[in-house]
């Protein structure tokens, strides 16, 4: 994490915004914009871990998509080592985003229930002729399944054949196959209980080492998204709305809606009960359709004055240079922390 | 306790495999008798000679006007249709046209359905929408009207014609459902996965796209050939499908409606085999629609 | 109330709710072998376990929903007070449901009818249930849908399912099982799908409904924070078995299963940044082929000789049990 400083940067994100229209009635004339990721800029260097948190519907997978190009951005850009994914067509589309690999969140429906695994992991070595020659490839996809922790006989095995643990192995030896630079994770773990949940957050750390991966790690569990980062973003509505190094998120947290989402993360000890100061938030969260006027985050806020119904606050430094926070209010906290 | 998270995964067992859908369908009785009579009758139509002639008789043009309409007689026991040939040899040749045109309809409504299916599930835009509208039409017309009105229009009228107009009118209920199909495979995470690691769109038509959809349509057109068949009687016996001198339930019956008073058996022998027939095709399709789709397996838990 | 003391085996002294000895077979798969907890009146149980573990197949047999041809309760009893539910007659259970006993499905969607609006299925309740007119039984639909923080209930009573976000949706759930006031929720994994403020918020709506009705509340779940929040009891299982038991704070200080110790172990903390975490080696057992002696045996660090014989529930303190012949050894660190 020290030394992250002067690594490359591999993928380098700006100002990126993605609208869906909403469609409504017979015609399925657009009656407005959906607002799923609304001008999020983020850096990666080569074997650093950015861990996204926030709300279900705050865009966390919109934006995954984006980075991966699975989706094309309203406006802004992705660039991938130097390159810009939204500039680039067909086969220069396809060599640069082989560095950007997406790992989904349901290992129950990332595979496809009629191919074998070794199928599977072939898939992107067939697809991409210049990787390997035809001889090495059956040599590679076992090379991958051992580097996942799975046995090369499961090669023959289709997915329902496979524990969950197992399929999120294979899920994530594909995307390996192509030798990316960045692994954006999408939940990777929420669908799996504790213990196997530990095993790929571990195979997760292993890999980073052996490989100088780089991932975007999104999850709704604060812990695992600590256990793995090096850096963290908060999102809401479309927005990062305070990033910073782990220890600045969660030991510090400055914005109201950070310090909210921590303090009701259950902790796993009984001797804690009760010591535990928690920031409810009221009601739900707003339609990303027709946002709150000035910081979307006022209506729930629990520190909100009259100003930040007015004027949209922006995303600037707080404490440290890295530490960066989007609320009117950060700098003079209403009370001493959570 | 902490062991490598390498050599951990290795040793994880997998799941107990599924019962194979085999070994489901066959402890089914529904399904042994219908597939056990649906084999005799493709049997039946595949080679006629081994069935018609196991009580003496066995050439359905041989004929006898002297016989014309007699009940049935030893040799005979179906009795003799109205130009006084054997009406079992007649009813056992009347197998072949049936299965024939039901193949020939199954296959052509199969190609149509999922091409446009596919590529209106697929590629969504306008493609959906011409094809969507196509098939609208289609709906909002009266079939049967449809087919009578072409038929007649038909100068010849065999096995061919027939399966065409059947088909015209058949596949939009087919595409329909392929396109829906399509539409949700589309969409599944692992075909977009197989779009991120580089995979063109032929690839994934054809690759991911089309085996896993396919399900459903294999399922409801195992459900139509019964219809298809009913549907061949039923323009034939309306005097618009196939035409003496093909020998065909429909044409039989057609036939037979104007005796019914002085020969009853000329309508029922053909009746209950045209009967058993459909209903085993369709009590087969149901079956196969049981043991594939897992929602009509699922038991739901309510308060 | 009045129709649990009018049934067989009433007792008031007893336990609100006690599993027993239960066994459920799918096929000839015993996937739950002999499960038994207990929990009372203004209690919260937790049920933690692995994937598979036959948590969800032991509420749902407690809730009777577990019936020939799929799958059957082989043995044992599920005593509301006393009164077993699992030997009543069909029509009397169906009335205990929803009155006495109620279950919050991990899949809300599931447990609701896509096609009525969600403030008539909660009326239906109340009408099925206390015979209560169209209007007043829709007057406390609304009521239950604001119990449960619904905004602006009156409305969103008219709305259908698909209308409502996840963690409302839950919520709706939990409405349709608390609005007639059961003595006994089991919730499965009520939360899991949702995230941690939604989380929370319906943990506090569980919490505050069981103090203010002194309900007993089991809850299933995978995620160790919430248990460590808001149990007062945690019962582990394992293969179908339940392997430990005991009040929270002690199960997690002290764990006495090599299995609870090695899920306690699983679980990200600040400490244990940049270290590897505790992994469970191999896999679970397959239940259509059940081994001799401790089903965790082929995965345990500390399985010994004895293990081959199949460990019996011990009583190692008050309230506290393991299933576990090496538990001296898991104790002292
Ligand atoms: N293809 C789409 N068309 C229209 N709206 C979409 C589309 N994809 C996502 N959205 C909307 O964009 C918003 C952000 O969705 P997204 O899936 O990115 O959220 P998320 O943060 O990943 O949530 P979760 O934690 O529940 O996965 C949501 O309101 C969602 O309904
Ligand atoms: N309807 C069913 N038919 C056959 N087997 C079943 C059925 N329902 C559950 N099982 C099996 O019973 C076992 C226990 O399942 P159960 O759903 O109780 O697990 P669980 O502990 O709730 O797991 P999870 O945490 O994943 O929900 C599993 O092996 C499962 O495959
Ligand atoms: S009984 Fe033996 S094998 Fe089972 S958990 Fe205890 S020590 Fe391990
Ligand atoms: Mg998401
Ligand atoms: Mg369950």
């Amino acid at each position: 994490m020290t030394t992250a400083v002067e690594r490359e940067t591999v993928l380098d994100v700006r100002d990126l915004v993605k609208h869906f229209p909403v469609r409504q009635g017979a015609l399925r004339r657009t009656v407005g914009l959906l607002k799923a990721v609304d001008g999020v800029s983020l850096e990666l260097r080569r074997g650093e871990t950015l861990g996204i948190v926030g709300e279900s519907g705050c865009g966390k997978s919109t934006l995954a998509k984006l980075l991966t190009a699975h989706e094309r951005p309203t406006s802004g850009r992705v660039t991938v080592l130097g390159r810009s994914l939204h500039d680039l067509r067909g086969g220069e589309l396809r060599r640069a985003r082989r560095h950007v690999q997406l790992i989904f969140q349901d290992p129950y429906t990332s595979l496809d229930p009629r191919m074998t695994v070794a199928a599977t992991v072939r898939e992107p070595y067939d697809v991409n002729p210049d990787l390997a020659p035809r001889g090495d490839r059956d040599r590679l996809v076992r090379e991958l399944l051992e580097a996942v922790g799975l046995n090369p006989d499961h090669g023959g095995r289709y997915p329902h054949e496979l524990s969950g643990g197992q399929r999120q192995r294979v899920g994530i030896a594909r995307a390996l196959a192509l030798r990316p630079e960045v692994l954006v994770c999408d939940e990777p773990v929420s669908a799996l209980d504790v213990s196997v949940q530990a095993q790929i957050v571990n195979l997760l750390e292993e890999l980073r080492e052996r490989f100088s991966l780089a991932y975007v790690f999104i999850a709704h569990d604060l812990s695992v998204v600590r256990h793995l980062a090096d850096r963290v973003a908060v999102m809401y509505l479309g927005k990062v709305v305070e990033t910073g190094s782990e220890a600045e998120v969660y030991e510090s947290a400055a914005h109201p809606y950070t310090r909210a989402l921590l303090s009701a993360a259950p902790v796993p000890d009984p001797a804690a009960r009760g010591t535990r100061q928690e920031i409810v938030l009221d009601g739900e969260p707003p339609s990303p359709v027709d946002p709150p006027s000035g910081c979307s985050f006022h209506p729930r806020c629990f520190m909100a004055e009259d100003g930040c119904a007015r004027s949209a606050p922006v995303l600037e430094p707080v404490a440290g240079a890295g530490h960066l926070v989007s609320c009117h209010l950060a700098r003079h906290p209403g009370g001493d922390g959570p | 306790m902490a062991s490598s998270t390498l050599a951990s995964a290795s040793a994880e067992a997998p799941p107990a495999a599924r019962p194979g859908l085999l070994a489901k369908l066959r402890r089914r009785p529904a399904f042994a008798i219908s597939s056990a009579i649906a084999l005799v009758v493709c049997a039946m139509a595949a080679v006629p000679q081994a069935f018609a002639g196991w009580f003496g008789g066995g050439d359905p043009r041989k004929c006898d006007l002297v016989n014309s309409g007699l009940p049935p007689a030893p040799g005979h026991p179906f009795g003799f249709d109205i130009q006084g040939c054997d009406l079992y040899s007649n009813v056992v040749y009347g197998a072949r046209s049936s299965v024939l045109i039901a193949l020939l309809v199954t296959a052509g409504m199969i190609v149509v359905a999922v091409v446009l299916g596919s590529l209106a599930g697929y590629f969504r835009g306008w493609v959906d929408a011409v094809i969507s509208r196509v098939m609208d039409v289609f709906f909002g017309f009266p079939a049967l009207v449809g087919m009578i009105v072409l038929l007649q229009a038909a100068s010849t009228h065999n096995e061919w014609t027939v399966s065409a107009v059947l088909i015209l009118f058949g596949w939009p209920v087919l595409a329909r459902v392929m396109r829906g199909s399509v539409l949700e495979t589309a969409t599944g995470e692992y075909v977009a996965a197989a779009r991120g690691v580089g995979a063109g769109t032929a690839r994934i038509l054809l690759r991911h796209v089309l085996p896993n959809a396919l399900g459903p349509v294999a399922v409801l057109t195992g459900l139509n050939v019964g219809g298809v068949i009913a549907s061949e009687s039923a323009l034939t016996f309306l005097g618009v499908g196939l035409q003496t001198p093909a020998i065909s339930w429909g044409v039989q019956l057609n036939t037979a409606q104007q005796y019914f008073v002085t020969s009853p058996h000329l309508l029922i022998f053909p009746s209950i085999f045209l009967t058993v027939t459909v209903l085993s095709f369709v009590l087969l399709g149901d079956s196969l629609r049981d043991a594939f789709d897992p929602r009509l397996r699922q038991e739901v838990a309510r308060p | 109330m009045t129709r649990l003391e009018s049934l067989p085996g009433y007792d008031a002294a007893a336990p609100l709710l006690a599993v027993s000895e239960l066994r459920v077979r799918f096929g000839a798969t015993t996937v739950v072998d002999g499960v038994g907890y207990e929990v009372d009146g203004g209690q919260t149980l937790a049920v933690l376990g692995e994937s598979g573990s036959g948590k969800s197949v032991t509420a749902r047999a407690i809730m009777g929903l577990v019936r020939p041809p799929r799958g059957a309760v082989t043995a044992g009893s599920a005593r509301l007070r006393g009164v077993d539910l699992l030997t009543l007659a069909e029509e009397e259970r169906r009335r205990l449901r929803g009155t006495t006993i109620a279950m919050v499905f991990q899949d809300a969607l599931s447990a609701l009818n896509p096609v009525l609006s969600v403030g008539y299925q909660i009326a239906e309740l109340f009408r099925a249930h206390q015979g209560l007119s169209r209007k007043e039984a829709a007057r406390r639909a609304v009521e239950v849908l604001d119990l449960v923080r619904i905004p602006s209930a009156a409305r969103r009573a008219r709305d259908y399912p698909h209308q409502f976000s996840g963690g409302m949706r839950q919520r709706v759930g939990i409405g349709l099982a608390i609005a007639l006031n059961p003595q006994v929720i089991i919730a499965d994994e009520p939360t899991t799908a949702l995230d941690v403020t939604v989380q929370a918020q319906i943990i506090r709506l569980l919490g505050e409904l069981q103090r203010e009705h002194g309900t007993a509340l089991v809850l299933i779940t995978h995620d160790m924070g919430v248990v460590a929040d808001i149990a007062d009891r945690v019962a582990v299982m394992y293969a179908g078995r339940v392997v430990e038991q005991g009040a929270a704070a002690e199960v997690y200080a002290r764990p006495a299963h090599p299995y609870t110790e090695a899920l306690l172990g699983a679980i990200p903390r600040p400490e244990l940044r940049g270290r590897r975490l505790a992994v469970i080696p191999g896999a679970p057992p397959d239940p259509g082929r059940p081994e001799p002696g401790c089903r965790f045996r082929p995965r345990c660090g500390y399985a010994g000789d004895a293990c081959g014989q199949q460990p019996p529930a011990r009583e190692i303190g008050p309230g506290r049990l393991t299933a576990c012949h090496e538990w001296e050894r898991v104790t002292t660190p």
